[in-house]
């Protein structure tokens, strides 16, 4: 008996949690160390949707490396390619034109509920309530419809562009969408009445991955993330872009810092996003789409180039030289996208290519919270965990 | 007397036609249940689908009803992938343990009054041995693939099943105690002087352990832990593939049939219905049947997956002591009357 007991031995089970794996929504690879089901190590590795976009970017050109923006967080295209023009606009200090400012703020929303469409499937699937998720994608697929109707691109848009956006919006776009905005807030509630009184969705959430406030804010959250635990910080409201400043809309905060608390911030959220499109469509200004002093930054219109010899040669200059004006200097411009504060810090040279672009990505900092929600936990909450901090690796990675 | 001894006796026609009518009969049920396998899984993917705004399987066949036929081919003629590092010959009796206890509990259910393969007085237990002994198929399949995946699904497995195999055990004492008998046949009979005929009302409590229990007993959502995709990926037969996964899906739903079928004897009066059907009397228990069936999908179709710890809560500080006390009353009820 002595002997035998002298033989045995407890030791952590070590498991490898992605990068295939459904879900770590990507590929993010977590290495648990588990005390049968409690974690009590978790690492994080990232890069496996490394693409090198920061370094590809400064070999491109301001206009050209706009599409690259799309494949950050290809959730939500649009707040990145706002996010990324809001930036050049500033480094060349121009500025769109109201409607032009109207059109990126309704469509930054309308992507910010489709991510969100696409976070709270993901989340209640891997939590286990299937059903939400097909609902969700029910409302994904039209909004995705309805990008498709404004630029032709469901994902990856690149609609809009430094000093403005690509073309003016449809009337029969902005009657869908307006319709749409009737009809989603409906949707919501039948989302909600699926889990959130349900009293599985309470137990899997509550008090589940909880960090503090102060702690938050030390760990660089930022976006739903942060505001479940209670800090009221939005980017469109403490330094408002675009149209954000003449619309209203309120910032839904948590309390407690849970999971559930971030569920509930981001279901508002849609409520929310769905009342600035709103406003967007009904405010929607008359006026040109493209800054005037942009020309620089922007094609000129394809069928001039088919025809006239001038803009078929600035379209060659544009896209092999770039802008020559670009002003030396350095510049970050933030913007609330829908996981986070979504960052573009640029260098610039005084030539057409940025020497150094940078993007703060919010899924990068989020993901480095992992291990502090995991740890001590089981490993089901772990699922939970990765759900609620919503990341997406294409952004994580770049 | 051996055998052929038997049969070479006088009035051995007798014992000949038994038995080949015995053989008859588990051809029958056998046929039929896994006619109704096939189709549950069919049923499932139709009914979530619509469920879930969506249409479910509709490419093979009309309305995709030939859809679980494509599945069974396409199970039977994929590769069977053994991992280099298991231990085989339990890897391989696993799915097969799964699958022979689900079958061998057929043996006990009374479709219709008459028709039983064996008419045993200990029917119940030996309905509630068979699931225990299903689980040791889940267990040896998690622990012999050698995977750390399947594993934990295993480990989860055995401790949800001893859990649930507890309560669901309790809360059909109070059936026994009712009917006086294990015997499925006369539990059914002693139900028809009951409201309604049926178990249910009086034995309300069990009814609702029994059915949460059962859940939990055949791993279906929200109880679904030892499968749990988005965590354990498939969970203990995550190694498995062809037609030895195939087994396990067939014991899954075989099980599933069993414990309704249990359920509906036990709590909603068997075979017996309203009022007679001429010519099918199986007709009321296979709707029921359908209905308890559907039930199992509605909820999954509804309700999130439980974690861990809540499910041995659940069981432990809930369900057991709902069912003792049911038990309790029952008898206090029984003496009193």
């Amino acid at each position: 008996m002595d002997r035998g007991k002298a033989e045995l031995q407890t030791r952590e089970l070590t498991i490898n949690m992605g990068p295939q794996h459904p879900a770590t929504h990507g590929v993010l690879r977590l290495v648990l160390d588990l005390d049968g089901e409690t974690v009590v190590k978790c690492t994080p590795y990232i890069g496996y949707l490394h693409r090198g976009v920061e370094k590809l970017a400064e070999n491109r050109t301001y206009l050209t490396a706009l599409p690259l923006t799309d494949r950050f967080d290809y959730i939500a295209a649009m707040a990145n390619n706002q996010g990324y023009c809001l930036a050049v606009e500033r480094l060349f200090g121009i500025e769109a034109p109201e409607r032009a400012q109207y059109i990126r703020t309704m469509v930054a929303e309308m992507s910010r509920i489709s991510s969100h469409i696409l976070w709270l499937g993901t989340h209640a699937l891997d939590i286990g309530a299937m059903t939400v998720f097909l609902y969700a994608f029910r409302e994904r697929e039209w909004i995705l419809d309805l990008f498709e109707m404004l630029c032709g691109a469901r994902l990856t848009t690149s609609y809009a562009r430094a000093g403005g956006v690509r073309n003016d919006v449809s009337q029969e776009f902005l009657d869908s969408l307006y319709k749409f905005t009737d009809e989603f807030p409906k949707r919501v509630e039948e989302y909600e009445t699926l889990i959130d009184q349900n009293r599985i969705w309470l137990k899997r959430t509550k008090g589940i991955g909880v960090i503090e406030a102060d702690e938050a804010v030390n760990w660089g959250l930022s976006g739903p993330t942060l505001r479940g635990s209670g800090v009221a910080y939005d980017v469109r409201k403490y330094a408002p872009y675009d149209a954000y400043g003449n619309v209203e809309f309120d910032v839904p905060v948590g309390k407690t810092g849970d999971v559930y608390d971030r569920y509930r911030c981001r279901m508002e959220e849609f409520r929310q996003s769905n009342r600035i499109i709103r406003q967007c469509i009904e405010k929607l200004p008359r006026g040109p789409i493209m800054a005037p002093d942009a020309p620089k930054l922007t094609l000129p219109p394809k069928d001039n180039v088919l025809k006239s010899m001038e803009s078929m040669i600035h379209h060659f200059i544009l896209i092999t030289k770039g802008p020559i004006a670009a002003p030396e200097g350095e510049i970050y411009s933030a913007i609330e996208a829908p996981k986070g504060e979504l960052g573009f810090y640029f260098v610039s040279d005084g030539t057409g290519r940025p020497y150094r672009m940078r993007v703060r990505a919010p899924s990068f900092v989020h993901a480095s919270v992992i291990p502090r929600l995991c740890e001590g936990s089981l490993v089901a909450d772990v699922i939970a965990n990765i759900g609620t901090v919503d990341i997406v690796l294409g952004e994580c990675d770049r | 007397m051996n055998f052929l001894e038997a049969a070479m006796q006088p009035g051995s026609v007798d014992f000949l036609y038994n038995i080949a009518i015995i053989v008859i009969k588990i051809l029958v049920v056998f046929g039929v249940i896994m006619l109704h396998v096939a189709y549950a899984t069919y049923f499932e993917r139709k009914t979530i689908g619509h469920m879930q705004v969506r249409l479910g399987p509709m490419r093979v066949g009309p309305h995709g009803l030939l859809q679980p036929i494509a599945d069974g081919i396409k199970l039977f003629f994929k590769e069977d992938i053994i991992p280099a590092q298991s231990d085989k010959p339990v890897f391989f009796v696993a799915p097969v343990i799964s699958l022979v206890a689900a079958l061998t509990s057929l043996a006990v259910i009374p479709f219709f009054d008459g028709f039983v393969i064996a008419d045993i007085n200990v029917g119940l237990l030996f309905v509630l041995a068979m699931s225990s002994l299903g689980s040791y198929g889940i267990i040896l399949a998690g622990w012999s693939s050698n995977s750390k995946y399947s594993f934990l699904g295993g480990l989860r497995s055995a401790a949800q099943i001893i859990s649930y195999e507890i309560a669901m055990g309790l809360s059909l004492v109070g059936v026994m105690m009712l009917s006086g008998s294990m015997n499925l046949t006369e539990i059914v009979k002693a139900q028809e002087h009951y409201p309604l005929g049926m178990f249910l009302f009086p034995q309300l409590i069990a009814c609702f352990v029994y059915t949460i229990s059962v859940i939990a007993e055949t791993n279906r959502a929200p109880f679904d832990l030892p499968e749990a995709e988005s965590e354990l990926v498939a969970g203990y037969f995550v190694e498995y593939s062809g037609m030895r996964y195939g087994l396990f899906f067939i014991a899954e739903y075989t099980a599933m049939i069993i414990m309704a079928s249990i359920g509906i004897v036990c709590f909603l009066g068997g075979w017996n219905g309203p009022f007679e059907i001429p010519y099918v009397p199986f007709a009321w228990f296979f709707l029921k049947l359908y209905l308890l069936i559907f039930v199992y999908y509605w909820i999954r179709a509804t309700l999130p997956r439980y974690r861990y710890d809540h499910l041995m809560d659940l069981g432990w500080k809930v369900l057991i002591p709902l069912a003792l006390l049911n038990i309790v009353v029952t008898g206090i009820v029984k003496v009193l009357l």
